[in-house]
């Protein structure tokens, strides 16, 4: 019972000291990062309201985020759909390969991406990089929109049917509100899973860097590194909030629908 | 009065599944009518059927005359009371049971108004803002039927409505559902394997086995004049006895029952070809009546040895083996502060009437 305790605490620990002594460094007043530390400053986070090319690529990732997670998102509510209310042949071989993604290394989705994207002689853009992020995303999104479409009574829509509204009616009216929550939980996963990926976005990035491929080069620089590290606290933060807010989505989802909670990402 | 649903060699496959095996039906304007039948029987199917979320594979379907065969299921005047009630939670209750006037071109007065009359029919006046998702089972239960019935259609199908509730639930919606339905004057079909249910709501029942109407009567005839054995097995308890035909007069058929011994039993408890061909007799379980101590007979009778019983409270229920066979045979008694109830292994002679011996089909 206490190795398990003790077990559990180190385990913690390790996990979150690396993320913990980022907000710590980041009002650290010293180009170093070690101990001891120096002194109370904001000076970082000042200092990130000046870099052009840092507002150029959080803009770029903004986009990038913003257009996979909502491709990613409508494809999810389709396979989600299809695979919840329908049989048809190879159902479970195609639902895998859809999943596939999820567990290939990112490095050979990447590689092979390119490759592609090479010899079909397209030029690297923020488009390309949607691609490769539209990938990754859309099993995340599929696993989301499944839990909140397979909580849903198939009667549901027939009722709407009998009761005058046409098929494209019944989905919008009924059902598509009733995964709304998961619709806007699967986005916000999709979008943070999409800012912070770099592998796919280092490969297929064109002229214009996302943001984590733009903090990559600075780490050449030492002394861009404590800019960084604020960079990083602000990341943190905002991915707490969104995860957060879809968590919250979510759950509210399964109270309307009545439905019981089975797992989910929080 | 005139048929509002018309079916005629309706045959339903899934694959090389044969679910429907040409059903044809005539339902009466006003009609209780209910599909009675163990599950995968196709009861179900059918009513699917005559709400639209089936093709047929062969066959017409008619309803007030119109042939259904294009008119998808939402252009149908049939609406439908879910076996999960289907109740869109994230509405309310008026929400609801409004849902399907919005396209009837009413003003908002004139559909709250509705939506209020009908919550009103089935008990829940008032309910109108309430959450749908808070609902009990049998509320929920309420309000698809007041959503079904404020549309008016012509028919009213109801799937299972009763299996989701408890025992006294369910007997308080049913009679609720009867009085409903005659003061509606909608004809409602009733899909249910609950053959007491059935006996008790409709004015005519379909038994279906396999994908076909086994026997279609009204509740007192299918009790007490089962078409086959199958259909007497599933409707009530009933007994049955191997019987030999001995001999036939113009009016009567002369038999030898086990147990039971000579019967005349007249022509006209034959259904139609069962002649020739009967072996078995049926008798329900109160056909058959135990005679107690000092009591005189008033008709047959036969010896018999208790074997086991069953304690109801109101009733008890015998199972006795007659003088003579080994097939156990049911009686059901009132329990009267005359009658004692009798113990295992008691002798008693059991009274019996050739009138109420059933002869089936082959």
């Amino acid at each position: 019972m206490n190795w398990l305790r003790v077990y559990a605490i180190v385990y913690l620990v390790f996990l979150y000291l690396p993320v913990l002594l980022l907000p710590v460094f980041s009002f650290n007043d010293a180009t170093v990062i070690a101990f001891p530390l120096q002194g109370f400053t904001t000076q970082w986070f000042k200092e990130l309201a000046g870099i052009d090319a840092l507002h150029g690529a959080l803009k770029n990732s903004l986009f990038i985020g913003i257009v996979s997670a909502t491709l990613s998102t409508i494809l999810g509510i389709c396979a989600a759909r299809a695979s919840t209310r329908y049989r048809f042949p190879f159902k479970a071989p195609i639902m895998g390969a859809i999943m596939l993604p999820l567990v290939l290394p990112e490095i050979i989705v990447a590689v092979s991406l390119l490759v592609v994207l090479m010899q079909l002689g397209f030029s690297l853009t923020s488009w390309t990089v949607i691609m490769g992020h539209t990938l990754i995303c859309t099993p995340f999104a599929i696993a989301i929109l499944s839990s909140s479409f397979q909580g849903l009574d198939q009667s549901l829509e027939e009722a709407a049917v009998d009761l005058g509204e046409t098929r494209w009616g019944a989905f919008s009216k009924i059902i598509l509100p009733l995964v709304t929550p998961g619709i806007v939980a699967s986005f916000l996963i999709a979008f943070t899973i999409s800012m912070d990926e770099f592998i796919i976005a280092f490969f297929l990035t064109g002229a214009d860097p996302t943001l984590p491929v733009y903090i990559w080069s600075q780490l050449r620089f030492p002394k861009r590194l404590p800019s960084v590290m604020a960079l990083g606290t602000l990341l943190i933060v905002a991915s707490l909030v969104l995860l957060s807010i879809a968590e919250y989505f979510r759950r509210r989802g399964i109270r309307r629908t009545g439905a019981k909670d089975s797992g989910g990402f929080l | 009065m005139s048929s509002i649903i018309s079916l005629s060699g309706i045959q339903k496959y899934y694959g090389d599944y044969h679910a429907l095996r040409g059903i044809d039906l005539e339902i009466k304007q006003g009609e209780f009518f209910s599909l009675l039948g163990p599950s995968g029987c196709g009861k179900t199917t059918l009513l699917r059927v005559i709400a639209g979320f089936e093709d047929v594979s062969e066959g017409v379907l008619l309803l007030d005359g119109a042939d259904m065969a294009r008119v998808p299921a939402n252009k149908r005047p049939t609406n439908m009371v879910f076996q999960s009630y289907a109740i869109f939670p994230h509405l309310t209750v008026g929400q609801n049971v409004a849902f399907g006037l919005r396209k009837k071109g009413l003003s908002k007065d004139d559909m709250a108004k509705a939506a209020a009359e009908a919550l009103e029919m089935v008990g829940l006046a008032g309910y109108g803002d309430r959450a749908a998702h808070a609902l009990s089972g049998g509320q929920r239960q309420r309000v698809a039927l007041a959503r079904a019935l404020v549309l008016k259609p012509k028919v009213l199908l109801l799937d299972e409505p009763l299996s989701a509730l408890d025992k006294k639930m369910r007997e308080q919606m049913q009679g609720e559902l009867r009085r409903l339905q005659r003061q509606v004057g909608i004809t409602f079909i009733l899909v249910t394997h609950d053959q007491e249910e059935a006996l008790i709501m409709s004015d005519r029942i379909a038994v279906m086995f396999e994908g076909e109407i086994a026997q279609m009567a009204s509740p007192q005839e299918l009790y007490r004049r089962p078409a086959t054995r199958r259909v007497g097995e599933f409707i009530g308890v009933m007994n049955f006895l191997e019987a030999k035909q001995t001999g036939t007069s113009e009016k009567t058929i002369n038999f030898d029952v086990e147990g039971l011994g000579a019967a005349e039993i007249g022509i006209d408890q034959f259904p139609e070809g069962a002649r020739a061909s009967a072996d078995v007799v049926g008798l329900r379980p109160e056909a058959l009546s135990i005679l107690f101590e000092g009591q005189k007979s008033t008709g047959r009778v036969a010896d018999a040895t208790v074997q086991d019983l069953a304690y109801y409270g109101d009733m008890t229920y015998y199972e006795v083996t007659l003088e003579g066979s080994s097939t156990p045979v049911t009686i059901s008694m009132k329990n009267l502060i005359s009658r004692p109830v009798l113990e295992r292994g008691t002798k008693t002679r059991v009274q019996w009437d050739e009138r109420s011996l059933v002869i089936f089909a082959a």
